[in-house]
């Protein structure tokens, strides 16, 4: 019975955590195509509304997310004659299980959060990683050899930012001494100048660009390049191909989420240390400071997209071992040294 | 060298991503250049060039004297015309054709015409819903030329200082 009792409430907290997500992923992507069409002085989708419902009904192309999820499923799904069937569908699903498994640790404010691991940022990491599995499987399973050499340069590019990003983490680890994500937000109470980003600067920004690459979003999408390569994903279709991008969009909010806790201060509010602002803001609730922060984040991920040009395959990989690793590792030093020093106010 | 260091410098800390940055931002808040076709229409030239027709004398009777120059000068071979003498012993076609499916709406036929017959008209939104239905044959084009003539001489009448 007790057992009964902590696998249901598991259960509901669980979905909790993933039936929001999957709307905010719904409507990142509407978010997406009005900030870029916003950028490229147009509108972006304004057509469909959610006229039955009351206040959003003026909104115009709130309802296009679902439109686009409805279209989807009524879509074929092809499964090749030559394609392994069983991989080929449980692809997608390994893509997409790791992106939502690894919400798990991520304190969504004081105390907010579905398992309170001490390793959780070891646990964040296997999980992102885990990722790329999917997209080997996905190349291998389709049988073609476009997808699986597509399957190659994705998983290449994903395994070479990881380093990058795995350093930067370390950094993280050194200068909170800790790997629970709570007690990571902890370490940096006290003002947004207590906050990682500016002793971790280079570590942040590396961070956050590994993390582009490791979505496979622009500049470094060569995955999906339209116009000029094909990805590992030509084979998929209907609602298996849209899986795929449910998993894109899922890890943009969760790199975004990670670097909201990392070094954005995670549910902090940034009024605190600033003596008038921080009692009228007192009543603010943590969850709306994270959710707002990490909103900020996926912004600068829209931004990027509608800014700046695909980067060329060797490009990146040029960025990723000759720029990223090094920086990362000087900062670690760097880092070293702020720590004995005991510089304040971050590390006395 | 000197130069070189500062480039270094200026990549590392994503100057030129900043600016570009910048750029896309400042668009973001400025005005909205969409046209929201169905319901709101960019304006035409008086010269537009869209579906043709086939033009009346103020007295009824058809222009076309089927000199075949629009048919000779069109690049894409997509006017028919035939030719005999009518009861009255004026020469006129007998079948006047337009193909719309291979037509390029280069307007050379509207230039071409002595008379001012075969002319292009503003309307460019139709469609065909069986085999014929893109074929303009003489008949259509005339009524089209009826359909339209007020429109078709304003134009004309503005653009005639220039031709």
């Amino acid at each position: 019975m007790e057992t009964f009792f902590y696998l249901a409430t598991t259960l509901i907290y669980i979905l909790i955590i993933v039936i929001p997500l999957m709307l905010c992923v719904a409507y990142l992507t509407l978010a997406e195509r009005k900030i870029i069409g916003y950028m490229q002085v147009r509108i972006g989708p304004n057509r469909v509304n959610l006229s039955l419902l009351p206040l959003i009904r003026n909104l115009r192309g709130f309802g296009q997310p679902i439109a686009d999820a409805v279209k989807l499923m009524f879509k074929e799904i092809v499964i090749p004659s030559n394609a392994d069937r069983f991989l080929f569908v449980i692809a997608p699903i390994l893509a997409i299980g790791p992106a939502l498994a690894a919400w798990a640790v991520i304190p969504f404010a004081d105390g907010w959060v579905l398992s309170d691991i001490n390793v959780g940022l070891l646990y964040i990491l296997a999980m992102t990683s885990i990722g790329v599995y999917g997209v080997i499987i996905a190349g291998w399973a389709s049988n073609s050899k476009y997808a699986f050499l597509g399957a190659l340069r994705s998983a290449a590019q994903i395994v070479s930012y990881e380093i990058a990003m795995g350093f930067a983490l370390v950094g993280v680890l050194m200068a909170a001494s800790s790997l629970n994500l709570g007690e990571i937000v902890s370490a940096q109470d006290g003002s947004v100048l207590h906050w990682f980003w500016l002793p971790l600067l280079p570590l942040f920004l590396v961070y956050f660009i590994s993390g582009v690459a490791e979505t496979n979003r622009a500049p470094f999408d060569v995955v999906e390049g339209e116009s000029e390569i094909v990805g590992f994903h030509v084979e998929y279709s209907g609602m298996l191909f849209a899986v795929f991008f449910l998993a894109e969009y899922a890890n943009m909010i969760l790199i975004s989420a990670l670097a909201t806790i990392m070094f954005l201060g995670g549910w902090l509010s940034p009024f605190q240390g600033i003596p008038l602002l921080e009692t009228l803001f007192a009543w603010v609730p943590g969850l709306f400071w994270f959710v707002a922060k990490v909103a900020f984040c996926l912004f600068f991920f829209l931004w990027f997209r509608a800014t700046f040009p695909r980067y060329r395959y060797d490009q990146i990989m040029r960025l990723g071992w000759k720029v990223f690793i090094p920086i990362t590792l000087v900062w670690i030093v760097v880092l070293g040294l702020f720590i004995l020093m005991k510089l304040p106010p971050w590390f006395a | 060298m000197k130069n070189g260091i500062a480039n270094y410098i200026k990549s590392l800390f994503l100057w030129e991503l900043i600016k570009g940055l910048r750029l896309t931002g400042r668009y973001l808040f400025d005005k909205k250049i969409t046209v929201q076709y169905p319901d709101e229409e960019t304006p035409q030239s008086h010269r537009f060039r869209g579906r043709h027709a086939l033009r009346r004398y103020p007295n009824g009777e058809e222009r076309c004297i089927a000199c075949k120059l629009c048919e000779a000068v069109c690049p894409a071979l997509a006017i028919t015309i035939e030719a005999a003498p009518r009861e009255d012993g004026t020469r006129r076609t007998t079948r006047y054709e337009i193909d719309l499916t291979k037509c390029i709406f280069c307007g050379f036929c509207e230039e071409s015409c002595p008379v001012d017959s075969i002319v292009e008209t503003r309307i460019f939104e139709y469609h065909g819903e069986q085999r014929g239905d893109l074929l303009m044959t003489k008949e259509k084009l005339l009524a089209e030329g009826d359909k339209v003539e007020q429109q078709l001489a304003a134009d004309r009448a503005y653009d005639a200082c220039y031709r």
